[in-house]
């Protein structure tokens, strides 16, 4: 190819690319539309009064906060974020702790039985949880665990997929390095602690959201076990308190409160954007 | 501290108990770790997931109401009751049409959009952020969002009205509301696939796509020559992950149509839900969801075959 030849056919190709990259940009900006404008006109319907929600403006005339300190003072809802607060903190550490040995077991040594216990761990992910579920409910309310924080917690305590997401990252720290601290006489446990740990610590910071925010986001199973109104979580309060509302008067309200159960979780992924991502990357290629 | 199990030949030393660990040589120790950091999740996986799994079983085949004392075997019978029960038949071939309209949809809205932000620089990060978010909120809000944007009055009949559409029913329409429900599920998802799909695409090789070109290979060409097959493996796994999550069709369900209109949309978790815990009817619950586990089960066995086979062949 002459040297006029490339540079014409250069040419062309930068400007295919640079058309075809600008119908990407316009298709890209739609998509973007459609998948924020239900929150936006979530949060605008929490902003309007009631003679306004049927007005098919984004911006209400009138912005008011009476929503929000009706949620607050009239419905249990700030009890349902404490209660969902709670259990997905005690649920994360314990996910954290105990998925990240066993990762780091699995993935470190060779020992009798470990392929047994890898399949055995990762083939309860294929069981659908409703198997579960039934179990657990029967065992529950003959163990008075119904409506506790405990029976809320019990099936959420130690994830196989973290265990799978630990254990792929804990396979890249080179054995050289636990070994070298071995041989300067580090008990295994503080090899774990202050050698592992620290070097996994994007790990734990994907696991850490990715549990958080499903065990807020979870639903059948609080659903089943909590019976009082005091000791719902905030998806099951939600669904409660719209099903309850079901006039149109109480749209505003329905709107308000999927704000408050929206919101923190849009923040908290703004913030760990990068783990997250990185997180699922990592275990979708695997 | 010199005992580390490098040096074989150690004097053994006579343990006993206080004298303990501190005794122990290196591979007793490191046995003992690995023993003892096994223990809590080896029990917990034994008691929270694999009994229960053992003991569903075991309800499916008794009549097990919740009150009466006594929960006579009686072989399949749940079985036989259920598949003579028009609703949860019903149930299934919703769940049928969840997954093979869901699955597909979801995958290709997730590979147009994966496709669309490597084709820009600018923004990619915004653009990646705005399609993830849905993924990561509440399943429960969302569906509540989508009853109100769908309503009688709501925007989108708004919409629909000023695009000459005619005002819909949506989630009150028999014929319809399903695949509003299966759009919603799609909609929240897209984000999830996306990112799959964009990690699958960074592992292509630059190379393949420069040799095609030089070939003379257009967009198309190195698009399905290239891009798909590539892919496969991700594919694979997208495949395997959404069927099960279509198949479990659940919150959105219930949140949205309760099954209605006309159980036009209950799936079959949902009727699995209604028998444990409207009903009470534990035996006939857990023989739904032994069947739920089958189905998925053989899916799974059949696209990781049928899939897994094709990519090994390309």
């Amino acid at each position: 190819m002459s040297r006029t030849a490339a540079w014409a056919d250069t040419r062309t190709t930068l400007r295919w690319k640079r058309s075809g990259s600008l119908i990407s940009y316009g298709l890209l900006t739609l998509g973007l539309g459609l998948m924020v404008f239900p929150f936006l006109w979530m949060i605008s319907t929490s902003f309007k009064t009631l003679d306004e929600i049927y007005s098919l403006s984004l911006i209400p005339s009138r912005v008011t906060w009476d929503n929000y300190a009706a949620i607050f003072q009239g419905t249990p809802f700030p009890r349902w974020m404490l209660n969902s607060l709670y259990v997905a903190v005690i649920a994360t550490v314990s996910v954290c702790v105990f998925d990240s040995i066993t990762g780091y077991i699995l993935a470190k040594f060779t020992f009798w039985g470990k392929q047994v216990i890898f399949v055995l761990i990762l083939s309860t992910l294929m069981v659908p949880t409703e198997m579960l579920i039934i179990p657990w409910y029967l065992v529950s309310s003959s163990f008075n665990g119904m409506d506790t924080y405990w029976g809320i917690l019990f099936p959420g305590l130690i994830s196989g997929f973290g265990i799978f997401l630990m254990k792929q990252f804990m396979e890249s720290l080179p054995l050289e390095l636990l070994d070298a601290a071995r041989m300067d006489g580090m008990g295994e446990w503080g090899i774990f602690l202050r050698i592992a740990v620290p070097l996994v610590r994007p790990a734990f910071a994907t696991l850490c959201i990715l549990t958080f925010l499903g065990s807020w986001n979870s639903f059948i199973w609080p659903l089943i076990i909590t019976q009082s109104e005091e000791m719902f979580t905030i998806p099951v309060g939600m669904a409660f308190f719209s099903s309850e509302a079901k006039d149109s008067s109480n749209w505003v309200q329905i709107m308000t409160g999927a704000t408050l159960s929206v919101l923190p979780l849009i923040v908290l992924f703004l913030c760990f954007q990068k783990q997250i991502i990185r997180g699922i990357a990592t275990t979708g290629l695997k | 501290m010199r005992s580390t199990g490098v040096i074989p030949s150690r004097p053994k030393r006579r343990l006993w108990f206080g004298s303990g660990i501190g005794r122990l040589n290196y591979r007793h120790k490191q046995r003992l770790f690995i023993y003892g950091g096994l223990l809590i999740p080896l029990i917990y996986f034994v008691v929270i997931r694999i009994l229960p799994i053992l003991y569903s079983f075991n309800v499916s085949f008794r009549e097990w109401g919740m009150l009466s004392p006594d929960k006579p075997f009686v072989g399949f019978d749940n079985y036989a009751t259920l598949l003579s029960d028009p609703l949860f038949l019903k149930s299934l071939v919703n769940t049928g049409i969840y997954v093979v309209v869901g699955v597909p949809a979801q995958l290709i809205a997730g590979l147009i959009v994966a496709l669309l932000l490597q084709q820009v620089v600018k923004l990619r990060g915004l653009f990646r952020t705005a399609y993830f978010i849905p993924y990561v909120t509440s399943v429960v809000a969302v569906s509540w969002i989508f009853r109100w944007l769908l309503m009688k009055n709501g925007i989108v009949n708004a919409l629909f009205i000023e695009l000459g559409l005619g005002p819909q029913s949506f989630l009150y329409s028999p014929s319809q509301a399903i695949f509003w429900i299966i759009a919603v599920m799609v909609w929240q998802n897209i984000g999830f696939q996306m990112l799959i799909f964009l990690a699958g695409l960074q592992n292509i090789p630059k190379l393949y796509y420069e040799a095609a070109a030089i070939d003379g290979a257009t967009g198309w060409q190195r698009f399905v020559h290239i891009t798909i097959p590539l892919l496969n493996p991700v594919m694979l796994l997208s495949v395997v992950m959404a069927s099960i999550g279509f198949l479990q069709s659940f919150t959105q369900v219930l949140n949205m149509t309760g099954g209605g209109p006309l159980d036009s949309t209950i799936s079959v978790v949902l009727h699995i839900y209604n028998l444990a815990f409207k009903s009470f009817d534990m035996g006939l619950a857990s023989a739904a969801t032994v069947i739920l586990f089958v189905i998925i089960l053989m899916l799974t066995l059949v696209q990781l075959k049928v899939l897994g086979s094709r990519f090994q062949q390309e």
